[in-house]
């Protein structure tokens, strides 16, 4: 079982690999399509014909397209994924920076998420018709309908305008305390690590609204899959002859109902957690959030070329992790799945 | 030497930050923030700081020191992202330009004026020492030599030499881009211009006299580098050390930047010994990069940072209009937000069409919806001659559509024509509404106008090098405080922001004539009048209104100084 998992996870990133090759040669492509001249826009507004050569040059794009294509392929390789001009930093190192920041975001606000919205759903399916079932119809219907920096602002709002319970929204820590050493990425994890509380539970602090204002829109798909795969596991012959053997309630609905409802709301999970990563643009901004969603958007408009390409590498790198991982999921929860399929 | 207002905010989510904005505006909106019930947020900072301090638990190096929240650090929110700390290198964007007003000194300052609202402004027509303790021109105008203040030390305690300040200059007319295209306005172009004649003299040569040159020796570009600093940090391939300045700071200036979160947050700490100036009134200044605008005006409202920096104009106005935070708002100077007419646009061509577009837009309304009555109005001017030099001045004009149709008539328009009317999806904030009530109004004259938006990293290009917009709004302003070198960009033909392709050889002497004239040469004062009149007279570019810069701050904050190059300067800041 374990030799064939690990087949499996070597299969997967061998199949993978053409495909990233693909992502690579297409957002090439893609970004040197975008309208705009980063030569242009980056010599600034006083520039002349001269400074503006002299950017393109310095910038490698006065070579040609095949040429800058080898190049950049060629740094690839080295693990170079070159300057991103917007930010002035090296593309790997903003993403170092800001890929954990989206992802202990993002992790977190699924916890959160998983935490009611399962519940919630397997309440909801289990008793049709009651007021948990509506609940979860209310929960699930605000969730998709408030615009995430709709609940973002009104949650600022209320907890740290209002009320001031929150910290204020100056991103992942405020400015009495400083980022404790990274060996995560993730602020809480590596404070903790340094065992200092204090940075912990600040970085905890900046951290909950965000993380609730995600947790909230992602609630619904979430709720709804589950609710609908336990309704569909109930309602299925095993789980009446389960019944009839006369086994029990909890016993039916976890070991029997619940697993195997699972499998479609992992499907849903890893959807859902993909596209928060780079799709909590919005968040971001409300919560000044140094997240890799915002650098993204940013990038883009400026055709800050290498920016742009190492951001879809690393989240074409993610899927395909997350991809592998829901897999071996699949296998954990239901041996049925077969591994050479 | 110019610069588009917001040309570097971050940009794309510029209509989602609106709607945020405007959301978050109603939101925020008259609100008090009184509740006696709850701890307060930095009294709470402090106490958990204290304490953990206190019990010995939390070693110094992971927070500030308790006074971060008290009146020895100084927070300010800015909207904008640093992407270097020097402002040489290519690709630096404009928020970035404060770490070379900030951690660097020049030869040259300019001076402090009190505003008539009492707010404070650099005084463009004063020059004050900074390093150079006094200079010398030479009879031609051709040579100045200045004289190197004794005691100016770099923050590593060496002096600053001649050399130092040979090889900053030779740095910024030698690695291109806008730093070199900036001193050649005041006609430095070439190393061999920099002169060391000892340890604390240097010779600065120009072809001919003018009066540009020391000014633009005191805006940020030729900021003076600790050479020895940047000289060991150099290699054969990046001979001006550009690596190492692009994430350290060698200068001689009010601070130090102690630490560089990109994306995040800068924190510059007090040089204490910095002799150009009195020592700022805080220890350290927290530059906070907060993109959302509702977000910095929750913060500056509850007063969790001392300043936010360049607000909206909306922002500024309700908060100045509920008394929440100490609002100043400065007219940026040599700047107009204008509608730019491109001659190459054949109704365009006949001045008379020109007028008619200046007599049909409606500029009280406009400067009410998208100015929010911030900033000078540029219109209603009495007389059709100006009677002073005064730059920018309103034009004489008015919303008159009867007038507009009789010139229109006049010029063989009756009927009107359809004219596509560009704005930037970057300046939306005051460009939608402004062309939405332009449109309107000209409708009423038979003139279409359908808004075409152009995204902004086109726009430059669209807009200035191609200047094929027929009908645009544009927003020059010049750092160097003259209108001869407001004409020079914007009206001269293919200069970059005329973008309205005028051409007119009175115009384009007068200019060549007055650049580089001092200013109390007799024959100034009636040329740029006569620049002006023709400016009335022919309006290329309507003026709307001067805009203006405007930052909030808690009513504990002092020292709040408008500069031209619109960056914060820290150096004055101080907290009560």
């Amino acid at each position: 079982m374990f030799r064939s998992r690990v087949k499996l996870v070597l299969s997967r990133f061998v199949q993978a690999i053409p495909t990233l090759f693909g992502v690579i040669v297409v957002t090439f492509i893609l970004t040197r399509a975008l309208p705009g001249d980063p030569a242009v826009y980056f010599a600034g507004p006083a520039a002349d014909a001269k400074s503006i050569e002299q950017v393109r040059v310095a910038l490698g794009l006065d070579k040609s397209l095949p040429e800058q294509f080898v190049r950049y392929v060629g740094d690839l390789v080295t693990g170079d994924l070159g300057d991103s001009i917007s930010t002035g930093q090296p593309v790997v190192s903003d993403i170092a920076s800001r890929l954990p920041a989206s992802l202990e975001l993002t992790l977190f606000a699924l916890i959160i998420s998983l935490a009611i919205a399962i519940p919630l759903g397997i309440l909801a399916a289990t008793r049709p018709g009651t007021w948990v079932d509506h609940l979860c119809r209310l929960v699930v219907t605000a969730g998709v309908s408030l615009p995430v920096f709709f609940t973002g602002l009104a949650l600022v709002y209320v907890f740290y305008y209002q009320l001031g319970i929150s910290p204020a929204p100056l991103g992942r820590l405020d400015f009495v305390h400083f980022a404790p050493p990274a060996v995560t990425g993730f602020f809480v994890i590596d404070a903790l690590l340094d065992t200092d509380l204090d940075t912990a539970l600040a970085a905890l602090s900046q951290l909950l609204l965000p993380a609730i204002t995600l947790a909230l829109f992602t609630l619904a798909p979430i709720a709804r899959m589950t609710r609908a795969a336990m309704l569909q596991v109930l309602s299925s012959d095993f789980v009446r002859t389960a019944r009839a053997a006369g086994l029990t309630r909890s016993r039916v609905l976890f070991t029997y109902a619940f697993r195997n409802a699972l499998l479609p709301v992992i499907t849903t999970l890893g959807m859902v957690f993909s596209f928060m990563l780079g799709a909590n643009v919005l968040v971001e901004k409300v919560f000044a959030w140094p997240g890799i969603g915002s650098y993204a958007v940013e990038a883009l408009v400026v055709s800050d070329y290498a920016a742009v390409q190492g951001f879809v590498l690393a989240m074409a790198v993610l899927f395909v992790t997350l991809n592998t991982l829901i897999d071996i999921a699949y296998t954990v929860i239901d041996p049925r799945v077969g591994l050479d399929g | 030497m110019f610069s588009s207002v917001y040309l570097d905010s971050p940009l794309g989510t510029e209509s989602a930050s609106l709607i945020v904005c405007n959301f978050a505006c109603n939101l925020f909106a008259s609100q008090q923030s009184e509740k006696g019930f709850l701890m307060d947020r930095r009294t709470f900072l402090k106490s958990v700081t204290a304490a953990s301090i206190g019990a010995g638990l939390v070693p110094l190096a992971r927070v500030l020191p308790a006074s971060a929240a008290s009146g020895k650090t100084a927070v300010i929110a800015l909207g904008t992202t640093i992407n270097s700390l020097d402002l040489h290198r290519k690709g630096t964007n404009r928020p970035s330009y404060q770490v070379a007003v900030n951690a660097y000194d020049r030869l040259v300052s300019f001076g402090t004026k009190t505003m008539p609202d009492g707010s404070l402004s650099y005084d463009s027509s004063a020059i004050e020492p900074d390093l150079a303790e006094s200079w010398d021109v030479s009879e031609d105008g051709k040579t100045i030599v200045f004289h190197l203040r004794k005691d100016a030390v770099f923050s590593d305690g060496s002096p600053v030499t001649a050399e130092d300040v040979k090889w900053s200059l030779d740095r910024a007319v030698t690695l291109g881009g806008f730093p070199t295209t900036q001193m050649k306005a005041g006609l430095l172009g070439d190393p061999a211009q920099f002169e060391v004649i000892d340890d604390k003299t240097i010779k600065v040569t120009i072809p001919h006299e003018s009066k540009l040159t020391i000014p633009d020796l005191a805006v940020p570009v030729p900021f003076i580098i600790n050479s020895k600093v940047a000289k060991e940090h150099a290699t054969t391939d990046d001979p001006w050390a550009t690596e190492y300045l692009h994430r350290n700071t060698a200068g001689s200036g009010a601070y130090v930047v102690e630490r560089w979160d990109p994306g995040q947050q800068l924190v510059y700490k007090r040089n204490d010994k910095w002799t150009s100036g009195p020592l700022p009134g805080v220890e350290r200044v927290v530059m906070r990069e907060i993109p959302s605008p509702s977000t910095r005006r929750a913060l500056i409202e509850k007063g969790d940072v001392d300043m936010s920096f360049d607000m909206p104009s909306k922002d500024a106005k309700e908060l100045k209009d509920a008394g929440k935070a100490e609002v100043v708002s400065t007219p940026v100077e040599n700047c107009m937000f204008v509608v730019g007419c491109n001659l190459k646009f054949e109704p365009f061509q006949n001045v008379k069409v020109r007028q008619a577009v200046a007599y049909a837009i409606p500029y009280e309304d406009i400067f009410k919806t998208a100015a929010y009555s911030l900033g000078v109005p540029m219109w209603g001017g009495k007389n059709p001659a100006p009677d002073s030099i005064a730059w920018p001045q309103p034009f004489p004009y008015s919303t008159d559509l009867e007038k507009a149709k009789a010139l229109l008539a006049e010029a063989g328009y009756a009927d009107g024509f359809t004219v596509p009317f560009y704005i930037s999806l970057d300046l939306v904030s005051w460009m939608e509404p402004a062309a939405l009530l332009i449109q309107e109004n000209l409708a009423k004259i038979g003139v279409k106008a359908p808004i075409e938006k152009i995204p902004g990293a086109n726009w430059r290009t669209a807009c200035l090098v191609e200047k094929r917009l027929e009908m645009h709004l544009e927003d020059f302003g010049g750092w160097l405080n003259y209108p001869d070198y407001y004409f020079y960009w914007a009206y001269l033909e293919g200069n970059l922001f005329n973008s309205s392709n005028y051409v007119n050889p009175e115009v384009q002497a007068l200019v060549e004539e007055t650049l580089h004239m001092p200013v109390d040469n007799p024959e100034y004062e009636p040329k740029i009048k006569r620049l002006i009149e023709i400016a009335f007279t022919d309006v290329p570019r309507i003026p709307l209104w001067q805009p203006a810069l405007s930052s909030a701050m808690t009513k504990k904050v002092e020292g709040y100084e408008y500069w031209f190059h619109r960056q914060i300067d820290a150096r004055t800041i101080g907290k009560a």
